[in-house]
């Protein structure tokens, strides 16, 4: 048996298919994974992530640790509330993770990191944190649900308390707001608008069948799964991992190489790969004919093998297989991936494949 | 557990045969099988007239999360194949038993069907697949 997160009964209740996810049992689905899908692209659902790990850092000199320990810069938080997405590296700059990082106060920071990584992440956070006299508060008292789709926040919003409704309401993409242990980001894992928000696990079944009441559909892995995939967004774990540097995996973006004196982790073989060259491409693929894109499925170019899938799926809003993948050097338009023996033709397309419901790739 | 036809005969890895009375049988997955893969959203049927094994594979289901393949139930030729599946594999999901059948087969030998579970005997596998 796995871990059970505090609304393992109410996903019961709401006729899930639990399955196994890492240390976790989670919900694959209650029923339909696609018009989960659907609902989030057209409507709103929500998704129990409590499984992701919250990680509280205090002391003076967190932001100074947080610039050493991220690739991305927290210099940019300068408004507290402010997020972040980043890798965190190791010294050869592989990912141990990808994770979101908040500026709450001066000498507080929060971050939200991969279930599946947290327990390694928490080792190495601890490890460096010494060094700055930071301490590290795993919030094992907290849970978290997104709430995602186009109707997401205006469903959610009178649900939350006064003190926070306000200022929940004139929340920017990217950014915070909470209450004491109740948070509410606007952020999220989907490519449509909505919150991410965290509170305190005793009040976390009440707050999902408040959501529920107000139509939020209850949304599984699966439909998280094939949501990020048409967003365009890494799954940790298939698209990177410590052996994966994020130049090769799509995340170049989230570098902060300015200034060059933030000697962040991994910032050494990253910069010495830059300069080598021959980096592998990350791309998308829109497989042309009717089947389904798979991880690990192999990808051709004139008939050369160039490389492979590292996540693929079916795309439930454009009825197609899609993909992203890691190849070689300069590729075509045009590409080939071997499914049980077939080459099938794809096209190479830059993501994200679908974002706020519109369809963003031909 | 969903209800089990007792005209069809059944296979441990989740097909269903119907003898037709012609010496042909028309296959399908279960209703079990399609509640476990999910979601449909493509199959990939034989040709007809192509020949097929007992238990060989001739038919693929994907569904959003894994391809899995089907196994004729006996052996012969692919006489037909259920075409409006290429366009609406959700059909195996609504109706596994009836409008979600896969293809039809020319029996080589009609004995082979003898060795097929009845739907006694395929509840029974399920239950002790669960064990």
């Amino acid at each position: 048996m796995g871990l059970r997160t505090p609304l393992y009964d109410a996903h019961l209740a709401a006729g899930a298919k639990m399955v196994p996810f890492g240390d976790w049992d989670m919900p694959l689905h209650y029923g339909s994974q696609i018009e989960e899908h659907h609902a989030v692209r057209r409507a709103a659902g929500m998704f129990d992530v409590s499984h992701m790990r919250i990680l509280d850092l205090a002391g003076a000199r967190t932001r100074d640790f947080l610039r050493h320990l991220l690739a991305n810069d927290v210099a940019k938080l300068k408004i507290p509330g402010k997020a972040l997405y980043s890798c965190m590296l190791n010294e050869t700059g592989g990912v141990i993770d990808d994770l979101i990082v908040y500026f709450l106060a001066d000498h507080r920071f929060r971050l939200v990191v991969n279930a599946g990584a947290a327990v390694k992440d928490l080792a190495w956070v601890r490890r460096h944190a010494g060094d700055f006299e930071v301490a590290v508060t795993p919030r094992d008292d907290l849970a978290m649900i997104a709430v995602q789709g186009p109707t997401a926040r205006a469903l959610t919003l009178p649900l939350l308390r006064e003190s926070l409704r306000a200022h929940a309401e004139g929340l920017k993409p990217f950014h915070a707001v909470w209450d004491g242990d109740w948070m509410v980001a606007r952020t999220g894992y989907t490519g449509e608008d909505g919150f991410e928000a965290m509170l305190p696990s005793a009040e976390v079944p009440a707050f999902w069948d408040a959501l529920r009441q107000a139509a939020l559909r209850p949304c599984g892995l699966g439909a998280r799964d094939t949501l990020r995939l048409e967003a365009g967004m890494n799954l940790y774990g298939s698209d990177m991992d410590e052996q994966t540097s994020p130049l090769e995996a799509g995340l170049g973006w989230t570098l902060a190489w300015e200034p060059v004196e933030r000697r962040f982790i991994g910032r050494e073989t990253l910069e010495a790969r830059r300069r080598q060259g021959g980096l592998r491409a990350f791309i998308g693929l829109v497989l042309l004919e009717r089947g389904v894109l798979r991880d690990h499925q192999k990808v051709y170019d004139r008939d050369i093998e160039v490389g492979d899938i590292t996540s693929g799926g079916f795309s439930p809003t454009m009825e197609r297989g899609i993909a992203l993948a890691r190849v070689n050097g300069d590729i075509g338009e045009r590409v080939q991936v071997a499914i049980r023996g077939r080459r099938l033709a794809a096209k190479v397309v830059r993501p994200p494949f679908v974002r706020h419901g519109e369809v963003l790739v031909g | 557990m969903s209800e089990m036809p007792s005209d069809l005969k059944y296979s441990k890895t989740h097909e269903w045969a119907k003898d037709e009375g012609d010496a042909t049988v028309t296959v399908g997955i279960t209703d079990h099988a399609q509640g476990l893969l999910g979601d449909l959203v493509f199959v990939e049927l034989p040709e007809p007239g192509t020949a097929v094994e007992r238990g060989g594979e001739c038919a693929v289901v994907e569904s959003v999360k894994a391809a899995s393949d089907v196994y004729s139930p006996v052996s012969g030729e692919v006489t037909e194949v259920n075409t409006t599946l290429v366009d609406a594999p959700e059909t195996v999901n609504e109706d596994a038993f009836g409008e979600g059948w896969l293809f039809k087969v020319r029996m080589s030998d009609a004995s082979e069907l003898d060795g097929l579970l009845d739907a006694d005997g395929y509840a029974e596998s399920l239950e002790a697949e669960d064990d």
